[in-house]
């Protein structure tokens, strides 16, 4: 296992070396110490490496993340996983605004809870949220899946396209466009996955689904107030 | 007039007297209103007439200054953008770029007719919403990735293949605005990069998803570069607004380039009213933004384009003599490539516009076929011709621009200064802050009395 002191050696350093390991790196296995919520950490990895970050993390780390798995053991900062194009991010603690934030693929397990507009503008990334989430959740989310364990906030999947979204606790409003939807058995299939890959033990039966009532996908005058 | 006459005509009548407020344009707009219950969309810049380069004028060479020899002597055109903090700064021929526009506004072949255009001519073409598409990128020397609100067809891959990333805040024809492409327009290819179905309306937010301020630009912009290594120059582009502190705040959120647009800069499609009355003439934005980057140190070191109304090389010399350091063109570039040309009247005709005049790009049924994704409308635009067209344009501008610059008595295009220039009118004066033609006075000037 490689050790990186991130307080010593800088983030530049971390993120060179990261970058360095390829497809076929022996060296899988990278713990970050004393992290001490410094931003952009391992941002723009792209090979089968797994890192483990050993505190808390600022703004957008694991950004652009693609193959790698990075997990965080504190809370993350905003813009966790930011764009994320695949491989797996995981939150031990809460995570901030934005996680996910344009996701396109991956999953990101968040394990507490995770503040307002989680999933914002996602576009096929899964989320798997084990606590509530803020404000605004999924907005103008494009694709992908965003399982809320707790409550939702206000404005769940405001101007949502075609995310799915699943909510077990309360959802305190729906914004602008997002409608609950019946939960067919695909969608309990595709939930049961989704919640073993994020190492939640809750039923899919406990949810519910929400999703786009397609209602302003094109410019109308009733649309536009 | 005598009675006899007013019994024969009747009474003298008042000659019907147009009222300049509501005027026949006006009232055409309001009867359009009430019949259809929305704004009008079109693309392009603000159309009304606003202080220009036009108004002002260089002052050539004469015993005070020494001219140039106008076609042997040496008017350097290069540029160098990103020396501030990249490894890898963009050195382009000349200080003229090709602005962003969209793979989904344009079609494939505009995006590439532009990028063979700015190649040829030793410059940079810019992506737009929607990602970059591999002919953009195979045809472009130089390619600026754009780094938008939606994130279309973001990914870490295109980022490293770009040569810079110019992080958009805003454009100056609709600053604070989003966008939209509408439904029409979206094509299969179009819907797959943007991972959107196909014929819905996809809009463009206006504001980033994952910050907000310049104390979160600061972090965004130090995540673009670890992710590109510190390789890639990184742009900010601001509508034209509140100059000063819009380029201070780039700056200090740690931009290697400003691109700052006026309300004539164009766009693909908004409001009207919007276009017509929001922002600020472009040449009321560069003396702000260059004593921004002045008074924080940074003049040169941090560069600034400013773009909206770039037609001729007089307008790219007059841009920069007051401090900008390149200029770039997005209508302009359509126009060369073929956008408005005359031969297509009838088919404007039929659309309910006339040449010059066409600016409904969103609706996709471009008679010359750039801003479509109609597969037959497309054909129209051969993208090596058009290239070549972009290409002389380009070269013509810096021609230009050079033949001013030696005029001036200058052997660089930079070495322009606002005391070449005087204006034609106070408003002109006042923006451009140089002399009233004939004067040693502008409006504002410090110590100049009434």
């Amino acid at each position: 296992m490689q050790t990186y002191d991130l307080e010593a050696d800088g983030l530049r350093g971390l993120n060179a070396a990261l970058h360095a390991q390829s497809s076929e790196t022996n060296q899988t296995h990278w713990e970050i110490v004393n992290p001490r919520g410094s931003h952009a950490i391992a941002v723009g990895l792209d090979a089968p490496i797994e890192v483990n970050v050993k505190g808390s993390t600022g703004y957008y780390c694991g950004g652009m993340n693609k193959q790698a798995t990075v997990h965080v053991y504190g809370s993350a900062g905003p813009g966790v996983a930011e764009n994320m194009m695949s491989g797996t991010v995981v939150i031990d603690g809460d995570a901030s605004q934005y996680a996910g934030a344009t996701g396109n693929g991956g999953t990101l397990v968040i394990k507490g809870n995770a503040s307002s507009r989680c999933g914002i503008s996602m576009k096929g990334i899964d989320i798997v949220v084990h606590g509530n989430v803020g404000h605004m959740s999924a907005f103008m989310g494009q694709s992908g899946n965003l399982v809320v364990c707790g409550d939702a906030g206000e404005a769940l999947g405001d101007s949502i396209y075609e995310a799915r979204l699943f909510v077990r606790g309360s959802v305190k409003s729906l914004g602008a466009d997002c409608v609950e939807k019946e939960m067919r058995p695909e969608h309990l299939d595709l939930l049961r996955d989704l919640l073993e890959r994020g190492g939640c033990d809750a039923k899919p039966e406990e949810f519910k689904r929400y999703g786009s009532a397609r209602q302003l996908y094109n410019f109308k005058v009733d649309n536009a107030y | 007039m005598t009675v006899k006459d007013i019994d024969k005509n009747g009474p003298p009548r008042t000659t019907p007297i147009q009222s300049a407020t509501f005027s026949n344009p006006i009232n055409a707009e309001i009867r359009r209103a009430a019949a259809t219950g929305i704004y009008d969309i079109r693309g392009g810049g603000a159309k009304r007439r606003v202080p220009h380069f036009d108004d002002l004028l260089f002052l050539g060479a004469s015993v005070s200054r020494y001219p140039l020899e106008g076609y042997r002597e040496r008017c350097d055109t290069k540029v160098t953008l990103g020396t501030r903090f990249a490894k890898n700064p963009i050195e382009l021929d000349i200080p003229i770029t090709i602005a962003g526009m969209s793979f989904g506004a344009l079609s494939g072949r505009a995006k590439e007719a532009l990028g063979r255009g700015a190649s040829e001519a030793g410059t940079s073409t810019t992506t737009g919403d929607g990602g970059m598409t591999p002919e953009e990128r195979g045809h472009s020397t130089k390619l600026v990735y754009q780094y938008l609100p939606s994130r279309y067809g973001m990914n870490p891959d295109d980022l490293r293949k770009a040569d810079a990333i110019e992080v958009v805040v805003g454009q100056g024809a609709k600053p604070g605005g989003g966008g939209m492409l509408l439904g029409q327009k979206i094509s299969d290819r179009v819907a797959d990069m943007r991972n959107l179905p196909k014929g819905i309306d996809q809009r463009s937010a206006c504001r980033h998803p994952d910050w907000t301020g310049p104390d979160d630009l600061e972090i965004k912009i130090l995540e673009l570069r670890e992710i590109t290594a510190w390789e890639k120059p990184i742009y900010v582009k601001v509508g034209g607004t509140r100059p000063y502190y819009d380029v201070a705040l780039a700056v200090k959120a740690g931009a290697d380039v400003v691109v700052l647009d006026g309300m004539q800069g164009g766009t693909a499609a908004t409001q009207d009213v919007f276009i017509e009355h929001v922002g600020l003439p472009t040449l009321a934005c560069i003396r702000p933004a260059v004593q921004a980057l002045q008074d924080l140190g940074v003049h040169r070191e941090v560069q600034l384009i400013v773009s909206g109304g770039i037609r001729t090389g007089a307008d790219v010399a007059k841009a920069m003599a007051l401090g900008a350091d390149a200029v770039s063109i997005g209508t302009a570039a359509m126009v060369a490539i073929g956008d408005n040309d005359p031969k297509w009247e009838a088919e404007y005709q039929k659309l309910g516009t006339t040449t010059g005049a066409y600016d409904d790009w969103h609706e996709g049924l471009d008679p010359a076929g750039i801003t479509t994704q109609d597969p037959e409308l497309q054909q129209r635009l051969d993208p090596v011709d058009a290239g070549r067209r972009l290409r002389n344009y380009l070269n013509v501008m810096t021609l230009e621009a050079q033949t001013i610059a030696r005029a001036c008595g200058h052997n660089d295009l930079h070495n322009l200064e606002p005391e070449d220039l005087c204006a034609l009118t106070m408003e002109a004066a006042a923006m451009a802050q140089v002399p009233l033609a004939g004067t040693t006075w502008w409006p504002g000037k410090s110590g100049a009395g009434f």
